[in-house]
Formats: structure tokens, sequence, C-alpha cells
């Protein structure tokens, strides 16, 4: 068996495309959501001020935004695969000729597809709205880093998927994980004065502080904590930990 | 046409018992699924697995297809092993299976395209097999409707037209009416046996329908429980049973049981509630025999017939329970199974 069937890669990416295009509700409702946060919380939050942060404050909410968009798109394509599982489609791939790796692989592509597409309609959105990107260099590092946060969470989405048999476990996971740690992720208000220091602690090793942090250094310049490029190391590192992970307990599962 | 996909099938022709199994064995946990099952399935014929739900059926077929490791024993198909050679097993079988396992958002011509994708069909093979396939299950003009909108016969169709795609030397289906009309039921029997016969694709399928395994299979096993008690064509099955079966009940059942038994000409007798069931030859003259025996004894004989033996009597013969006698099927499972059709 090859390790990367490429026909097989393909025709799960092609899967994916076609299920989002023909979703309408899912892409409309998926560009709204992060919408209505950037317009809203933006409007809400304008004449506020916070100690730390330079400059309007949409400036500092759109690279939260972004993430947030790209992250809950991926999460899903990941946990989807929990779909698959509950209507049979999962086993007839399973017993194709095919590598598990090559099934992951072009789901992945396929998930980091659709949330760039939703990460860059949000992006030129804030652009309209005055965000403006200082340099073409950070420019590239934001689509990278975005790219990695979408791996992430395909990977991160996989792992709830292998582990649980119904949708359940996923909305438990998303009310009680995954919105706690998108508040102390630094995406609605910095995390440096306001916090006490148990919970500012708590930011700190969340996975999720480096993702914002990494695409608000390197796509507006200002208010991120540490340089975008180490932003960049510590997410490469989750993003390789939890592909290898989620990949791992996806070939595991049975049909 | 077969450019690719016959690449893998090494030596196809000159193997006569296309499955074979050797004391395969599947447990979970203390449950014994599977429990050392050994037969084999030959070239061209169709083969079906009878048995009651939870018989261990599907669990043999997962086994047989790659997705369940075996506890022990082993399984070669066309003599490859299912644990050693599974890319080449994978490439060589087809599957339908028991509840549907089609991507509903996708169109029954996408649903097909991306099977044969999968198992390395080129374009122009891809266009032609898919027409191929749509025209055995005549789901031509339905190939660009979205599988949601499809009928559960039509799912079923189309998930046959699937299973044929890559040129299969087998194809499993399991359970291939479950759940269907009585009209869409006569309509798969048909599209199964008219593969078999034009495409030359050797058939392992199972089901808890007499009627169905009566219909289509050249062989039957029948297994209970994890273990096949008996395998063997349709027609020496039913023989074994006696070539009539008597049916009869009356007033009193235990003493003519006991009288019968020392008879010779009954191949077999079974009591069954309230009904003796007896194997015989020449069923027609044995009836004013037997009324004689009561008489006889003062027992009073409520009915009597005689009728050619179906498998029904077989199973019972066998396994000594009717299927019916099973626990039925969890109708919450049975619920589910409803509502993914509907889908």
């Amino acid at each position: 068996m090859k390790i990367l069937d490429l026909q097989a890669v393909y025709v799960m990416w092609l899967r994916e495309m076609k299920r989002f295009v023909r979703a309408k509700s899912r892409i409309v409702a998926s560009i709204v959501q992060p919408l209505f946060f950037l317009i809203i919380l933006g409007a809400g939050f304008r004449v506020a001020t916070f100690a730390d942060v330079e400059g309007d404050y949409i400036h500092f909410l759109a690279p939260g935004i972004i993430t947030m968009a790209i992250m809950f798109s991926s999460m899903f394509t990941g946990v989807s695969v929990l779909w698959d599982k509950q209507f049979g489609f999962l086993q007839e791939v399973l017993v194709a000729p095919i590598s598990r790796f090559s099934i992951i692989f072009g789901r992945t592509l396929g998930g980091a597809t659709t949330a760039l597409f939703q990460g860059f309609i949000i992006l030129f959105i804030s652009l309209a709205l005055g965000v403006n990107i200082p340099s073409i260099g950070g420019f590239i590092l934001t689509v990278i880093i975005m790219v990695l946060v979408s791996f992430t969470a395909v990977g991160f989405g996989l792992i709830i998927a292998s582990k649980m048999s119904d949708f359940h476990g996923f909305q438990v996971i998303m009310n009680l994980l995954v919105m706690p740690l998108f508040f102390l992720s630094s995406a609605f208000f910095p995390i440096g004065e306001s916090l006490p220091i148990w919970l500012k602690s708590i930011a700190y090793f969340n996975p999720l502080f480096y993702m914002v942090d990494g695409i608000r250094g390197s796509l507006t310049g200002t208010n991120n904590i540490f340089p975008p490029i180490i932003d960049l190391l510590i997410v490469l590192f989750i993003c390789v930990f939890m592909m290898g992970l989620g990949s791992y307990f996806f070939s595991k599962s049975e049909a | 046409m077969r450019s690719i996909a016959s690449k893998n099938k090494v030596g196809r022709q000159n193997i006569l018992d296309i499955i074979r199994t050797k004391n395969l064995t599947k447990k979970f946990n203390d449950f014994t699924a599977v429990d050392h099952i050994s037969f084999s399935v030959r070239k061209g014929e169709i083969f079906g697995f009878l048995g009651p739900n939870g018989a261990g059926k599907t669990t043999t077929i997962k086994m047989l297809t790659t997705l369940l490791y075996p506890t022990e024993g082993s399984a070669t198909l066309f003599g490859f092993d299912i644990l050693k050679q599974r890319d080449k097993v994978r490439q060589n079988i087809g599957i339908v299976f028991q509840d549907p396992a089609l991507d509903t958002e996708l169109t029954g011509r996408e649903n097909l395209d991306f099977h044969a994708r999968m198992y390395g069909l080129s374009k122009n093979d891809r266009k032609n097999r898919i027409d191929e396939v749509l025209r055995l299950v005549d789901l031509v003009d339905k190939k660009d409707v979205l599988v949601k909108n499809y009928s559960g016969g039509m799912k079923r169709r189309l998930e046959i037209a699937r299973g044929l795609m890559h040129y299969p030397t087998v194809l499993f289906l399991d359970e291939p009416t479950l759940g269907l009309d009585a009209q869409t039921r006569h309509a798969i029997w048909d599209y199964i046996k008219k593969m078999n016969k034009e495409e030359n694709t050797t058939i392992f399928l199972t089901t808890h329908y007499m009627d169905e395994a009566d219909y289509l299979c050249d062989r039957i096993g029948i297994i209970d429980h994890g273990k096949i008690l008996i395998i063997n064509t349709t027609k020496s099955l039913k023989n074994s049973v006696g070539n009539d079966v008597i049916t009869l009940s009356c007033s009193n059942m235990d003493k003519l049981t006991e009288r019968l038994e020392n008879e010779s000409w009954i191949k077999n007798i079974k009591r069954h509630n309230s009904q003796l069931t007896l194997g015989v030859k020449k069923g027609e003259e044995k009836i004013p025999i037997i009324v004689e025996i009561a008489q006889k004894l003062k027992i009073k004989i409520k009915s009597i017939s005689v009728r050619k033996p179906t498998l029904d009597d077989v199973f019972i013969y066998f396994t000594g329970h009717t299927m019916r006698d099973q626990e039925p099927e969890s109708p919450m499972k049975e619920m589910a199974r409803f509502y993914r059709r509907r889908r």
C-alpha cells in the first residue's frame, strides 16, 4: 500500500468541496456568525479603553475573529467524521484499498481549504472596516499561521470524533472547553492587565492564545505579546502534535 | 477496460475456493460472536449465511472484509490472507453493508465516481463502468439526483452498483433486503441473480429471511450462536428433513410422539409448541397410517397436513427452534434503521 495515494487524497478533498458548496446554510452561518462578533463587538467596544491596546479596538478584535472563524470551521470538518461514522459511510472509506493517512490528509486539506476561504472573507471585511496590513511579509506569515490553525483544529476535531460516539459530547466540549479557551485567548480583550494572575497563567498555557497572538502580530503588527515568529513556532509544534494524535486515534478506530 | 483493477488479481482463475476460512473466531470481551467456523465458498456461486439476528453473520463479513481483526483462526480470499495481504483482499472485494453507507449529500453518479477513484480506476474506465453498473440496476435516469432524495430501494440498488464498480471477484451482501417492501425485495433479488450471471461475480450474502435464502442461494450455511450447524446445497438441506413434511396437532401429544418415535419410516420427528412435525417419504400415503395409530391409542387428531419441506423446517431441524423464537431485534435498532433509510 502506498503511504500517500494522491488520487485518494484528491477525492477526499473533492468531497469536502462539493459538500461545502452544497451546504448553503452552513456557508452563510459560518461567515455571518463571526461577522456579528466583528461588527457588533467592534462597534460596542469602540469607545472602551483597554490599558494596553494601541489604536482602534477593531484592529485588536479582527485577528481574534479570523482565528475563531478558521478554528470553528476546521473543527467542524474533523468532527464531521462522526457523521460518516453514524451514517455508515466511514465503512465504505475504510474498506477501500487506500491508506488511512491518505484519508485523513485529504480530509484535512479539504477542511483547511474551506476554513481558509471563510478566514479570508473575514479578513477582507476587516480591511474594509479599516484594519490595515503594514507589510507583505507579515501578511504571508498570517496566511501560514492560518493554515496551521486550521490543521490543528481538524486534528482536534478528529480526536473528538474518534473518542465520541454521538454529538452530545461534542456540544459539551464546545461549551466547556473551547469557549472558555477562546475567552482566554486574547481574541476579545487583552489578557495582560485585566485578568487575575491565575487566569493569566492559564492563558499562557492556552494554545489558542498563541494562534491569536501570532495572527495579531503578523497581520497588524501591534498589541501582540510575543514576536510572531515565536508564536509561529509554538503553533507549529501544537499543530504537529494535534495532527499526529488525531491521525493516531482515527487509524485506531474500527468502523 | 480492466486495466488498473486487474493488475492485482493474481491467479484467480486457478482457485476454485474463492473464500476459505479455518477456525475463524471473534470474541468481544467475554462474548464469542463467531466461534471457530471453517467453510469455503466456491467460485461463481451464490453462498448464503442463514441465521437469526446476532448469530455472527455480520461479524464474519467484517472479518472477511478486513474491517475487524479475528481473535483466532485465519481466512484467505482468492489465496490472499485477510491479515497479511489486506490490500490485495480489499482490491478484490465489493461490499454492500447492512446499513446504508452512501454519502447522501452527493449524487448517485458522484458516489460511484468517488468509489472508482479510491479503487484506482482510470478516467475512461470510470466513465464506462459507471454507465454499465447504473444500467444494471436501472438507475441511469436518477444518476444526477442527490442520494438524500432516493428511496430506500434506490439506495440499495445504488450500493449494489457501487459494490460492482471495481470488478470485484466476490461481492458481500449483508442482509441485502432488510427493511425493504416486498416488491422492492423481489427486484433486488433479480438484480443479484443478474449480476451473478452477467458479471460472473461470486456472491456471499447473509440473511435471516428464509425465502431470500431459498430463492437466491446455491448453497447455504446455517449459523446460530456463532457456530455453523451445516453447510449444503439448498436442495440437499431440504431433503435432509425428509421428502415431505407432515404437521399435525392432537389431543395427547406426548403419547403420540412416544409411539411414533418407534416407527422406522419416520425420518425425523420434532415437537414444537402444539405441533408435531414429521419428516417422511410419500407423505400422502403416511397420513392414513398415522391416523390409524392415533385411533388405536384413543388419541384425537385435530388437524393434519402434508407439504414439501421449506427452509423453516430445515432451520428447526438443525437448530431445534424457529427463527421466530429468537429474541426480536431491539425496537430502537429497528427505529434507527428506519430513520436512516428515510434520510
